[in-house]
């Protein structure tokens, strides 16, 4: 078949598959928000206008996302310019540690922050033995908490974007500034701010977008603060099926209104450097070395505390810590129990199959669209491109509840089949919310692949199966392992859709890392935790390993 | 001879724009064709249009008489060397060279051997195992050369073969490739902007520009005898004069330029010009320095040394400049001189109508 023939059949049935799984599920909640047993009705509206509670939790939910944007910008910034542009004592090794929250996946750095800083906690029971206090100093619960474990968390977007920013930047434009008499407060001002702001501009985008969809830290310090994915579970536990929908629908304005929004304020930075990055200022004096060593590095245990916390937790014996400030007792055993006790193993069975099946497919689905019409741009294409990215803008607990509307309906007819409660539900729930991250990193590989090579192995006799196999495939290679890898993450960590759409069947890890917390055994939710960890960040490491033998390559 | 490759009435548009218009040549077998023009002049459209990486609008290209125009590429058997070589950078040297031998079903046991040949081919013996990226760039090339000749296609194309290269390795680079399809005795059709490439390799030479056909010939012949002014110009150095027609003489014309009169010799077939204003277009090695009452006078504004003659340019009274083939010590920037037709100027004064811009 040539070409032409497959991209007329390939692309129509793509844009389909795309439109059924990911707008139809979303046009169905809003939809379903404004219809009652008699038709249309503006019943749940008014209801959702008219409590204050709602009004509440969607202005909470704004103002926490643009708070925790503030923080982790505070605390991002500094830290990619202290790396990037110091010559710091160990700084490489720095540099490293310091992008490690990274590998928690949401839940589990609650759960970490919860042993660290919760009332029960290392922090506070050490506090308490010190000052003999009979109360715990603070309760880790509500808005104050909600921030502390987002900054911890989302700060790294913006080191990680800010310092490939400076390390991007044209040493000779800093040399030129010089040159022409600007001092350092100017340079930065006019020289480097410009380079950074596509930088602090996508890191804004995506800090705000993941602090607006943030289930996680709210449901389990929220208490009585509640934000709205957490208000919109507890509507659903009440049985308001439609004011959550309603519920779901605002939040999704939210979040496409601050898409639109940060969209338009961003600009593409022009093109790619050519010179030598900038060179690293060296400390001079002894003091200011020691100085900036120490800061940075205790910086570092900070960050690195929460990973020692759950490995330090998940030797406790069950029910062997309350009130000391270190554990008395260790042991092995809950590691064994996980894959001893049949009860135990299935969630890690579980969620290492459907995060498999979702990578695999959500990695088939980038790549046949890439490959369908990556170097063009018709309509069609720029409608699969917003198909595929739209999950991303969409807080999962929308999406969660979308899927959940859709697929619990047998109507074949309008495209609508009854999921919940199967097998597929969650794989499905996951390849939606994959869809985005891994069809842009494998998009950019297909993008960066030199259109000639596929006309040079045309012109050598190769049809288009071999040159997909021989060639694009094999040179795609670092791509598909980043989009893979970054997929299976997530999906392997997944809590916030997990909750909505699980069965006993199909409980994932998330599910009971939170039941082994309620039957108060913490030393079991600590081991899963830190399985969670060395599996997301032996996956980065291979995703990331291959885009570096590709870069060589 | 019967021709080989042939290309007939061939046209091609992009959203509207013309890429090449009406295009008609042939090519014998063995014969090398260098397509020439400015960016944008449609050669390297005509090049993919051969490759099969494009379809025309209009027009055919048959090779021995077979209508090939709609084969894709993959059945085209046409070799191509890129640009930027397209070599696939996860393979090693000898892997890309076999890689179109097993398109054509080449055999294990013999593929060795062959990619082997074709590496010696390019002098390139024993090269098998290296990585492409540690190649240096005239490697590179020869790898791609010898990948795309390995399947023996029936016609070579080469698109700029020299532009990626650095200018001292250019010259060389040339006469290997020269020598090797010489000796490979491939239909071959490169494209170049350079008219020194396309002069060195081209057994002819195609000029084309928008898309046109402009005038196709030896070296020889587009030199001494340029169609048109475009080709004149584009094909050699030249200088452009204003000038008039004052009438036929016995063996030429006479024109009146910068204030004098000069007797510009009419090549066979050219039609008599009518009075009026022209355009003369002069080789600098058709002019020399003299003391004439017929040379225009200027003054010497530059001089730049080019080995066996100095290349001088002068300006004339009325502002024209005019490049001057002399020998290197006569004259310094600044001097007044005079400017006439060489005595054995032949072939390199062209008088064309004025276009009217």
């Amino acid at each position: 078949m040539t070409r032409r023939g497959n991209e007329a059949i390939g692309v129509p049935l793509l844009l389909a598959f795309l439109v059924w799984l990911v707008l139809y599920p979303l046009l169905l909640v809003l939809v379903e928000g404004v219809r009652g047993p008699g038709g249309w009705t503006a019943e749940h509206l008014r209801e959702f206008l008219g409590r204050s509670t709602e009004m509440v939790a969607l202005w909470n939910s704004f103002w926490i996302s643009l708070a925790s944007v503030a923080l982790a910008a505070l605390l991002g910034i500094p830290l990619a310019f202290l790396l990037e542009r110091y010559d710091l004592p160990g700084g490489r090794v720095l540099g490293g540690l310091v992008a490690l929250p990274a590998v928690l996946p949401p839940l589990v750095g609650v759960v970490a922050f919860l042993f660290l800083y919760g009332e029960t906690g290392f922090v506070a029971l050490l506090l308490m033995r010190l000052f003999r206090l009979e109360e715990p100093p603070w309760r880790l619960q509500g808005a104050g908490a909600i921030l502390l474990v987002h900054a911890y968390s989302m700060y790294v977007y913006f080191y990680l974007l800010v310092r490939a920013a400076l390390v991007s930047l044209d040493r000779a434009q800093l040399e030129a500034a010089a040159s022409l008499g600007a001092g350092r407060w100017r340079t930065l001002r006019r020289v480097v701010l410009p380079h950074l702001r596509p930088a602090l501009t996508g890191a804004t985008l995506l800090t705000f977008m993941t602090a607006l969809g943030s289930f996680s830290a709210p449901y389990v310090f929220g208490g009585g603060f509640r934000v709205m994915p957490t208000q919109i579970v507890a509507t659903r536990l009440n049985g308001e099926n439609q004011l959550a929908m309603v519920e779901t629908a605002s939040l999704a304005a939210m979040a496409l209104l601050a898409l639109l929004l940060f969209r338009s304020g961003s600009t593409a930075s022009g093109g790619g450097r050519k010179g030598a990055g900038p060179v690293r200022i060296a400390l001079r004096s002894r003091v200011t070395r020691i100085a900036a060593g120490l800061v940075s590095w205790g910086l570092a245990a900070l960050l690195l505390l929460p990973h020692l916390t759950l490995v330090l937790v998940s030797f406790v014996p069950v029910g062997t810590w309350t009130t000391e400030p270190l554990p008395p007792a260790y042991t092995v055993r809950n590691y064994f129990a996980l894959v001893e006790d049949p009860v135990r193993v299935r969630p890690l069975l579980n969620s290492t199959w459907l995060a498999t099946v979702a990578t695999l497919a959500a990695v088939g689905i980038a790549l046949a669209s890439a490959l369908l019409s990556a170097r063009r741009s018709t309509p069609v294409r720029r409608a699969i491109d917003g198909l595929l990215a739209l999950p991303w803008a969409v807080p999962g607990t929308v999406f969660a509840i979308a899927l959940a509307t859709a697929f619990s309906v047998r109507a074949p007819a309008t495209g609508r089949l009854v999921l919940v409660g199967t097998l597929w539900i969650l794989p499905l729930a996951y390849l939606v919310r994959n869809l985005p991250i891994t069809s842009r990193a494998i998009t950019a590989g297909v993008r960066a692949l030199d259109p000639s090579l596929d006309e040079a192995a045309a012109s050598l006799g190769a049809g288009r199966g071999r040159t997909l196999w021989r060639v694009t495939l094999p040179l795609l290679r670092p791509a598909l392992l980043a989009g893979a890898s970054l997929a299976f993450v997530t999906a392997f960590g997944d809590f916030v859709t997990s909750i909505m759409l699980y069965t006993y069947d199909t409980r994932p890890i998330s599910l009971e890392i939170l039941s082994s917390l309620r039957q108060a055994d913490v030393g079991v939710a600590a081991a899963y935790g830190v399985v969670l960890m060395l599996v997301s960040a032996a996956v980065f490491a291979l995703g990331s390993g291959g885009q570096g033998r590709g870069n060589a390559g | 001879m019967t021709p080989f490759l042939t290309v007939e009435d061939l046209s091609k548009r992009f959203d509207g724009t013309v890429a090449v218009a009406d295009v008609t040549l042939s090519l014998v077998r063995g014969e090398l064709l260098a397509l020439l023009g400015p960016s944008g002049s449609g050669k390297t459209t005509m090049l993919r249009l051969l490759a099969g990486f494009e379809t025309p609008d209009a027009g055919r290209v048959l090779i021995e008489g077979d209508d090939v125009t709609l084969v894709e590429p993959v059945h085209r058997r046409f070799g191509m060397v890129f640009q930027h070589y397209a070599l696939f950078p996860h393979m090693d040297v000898g892997q890309n060279v076999g890689f179109g031998l097993e398109s054509i079903g080449v055999r294990r046991a013999e593929l060795g051997d062959r990619v082997a040949r074709a590496l010696a081919l390019v002098d390139l013996a024993g090269l098998e195992r290296r990585r492409v990226d540690q190649l240096s760039g005239g490697q590179q090339q020869r790898v791609a050369l010898a990948r795309a000749l390995a399947p023996e296609p029936r016609v070579l194309l080469l698109d700029e073969p020299l532009s990626n290269l650095d200018p001292t390795l250019r010259e060389r680079t040339r006469r290997e490739i020269r020598d090797l399809i010489r000796r490979v005795g491939i239909t071959t059709v490169l494209v170049t902007h350079e008219q020194d490439e396309a002069f060195d390799l081209g057994d002819r030479v195609a000029v084309l520009r928008s898309g046109r056909l402009e005038q196709i010939g030896t070296p020889d012949e587009l030199y001494a005898a340029p169609g048109n002014r475009f080709v004149a110009g584009f094909v050699g150095r030249s200088s452009e004069l204003p000038v008039t027609v004052l009438g036929p003489t016995e063996w030429g014309t006479r024109i009146a330029v910068e204030g004098v009169e000069w007797e510009i010799e009419r090549p066979a077939g050219h039609p008599v010009m009518l009075p009026g204003p022209a355009l003369l277009l002069v080789r600098p090695e058709a002019l020399r320095l003299g003391e004439d009452p017929q040379a225009i006078m200027g003054t010497v504004t530059a001089r730049r040394f080019t080995g066996p003659s100095a290349l001088l340019t002068v300006l004339a009274g009325s502002g024209a400049t005019i490049q001057v083939a002399a020998p290197p010590a006569v004259v310094r920037v600044g001097e007044r001189v005079g400017v006439l037709p060489s005595r054995r100027a032949a072939g390199g004064l062209h008088l064309f109508p004025s276009e009217k811009a």
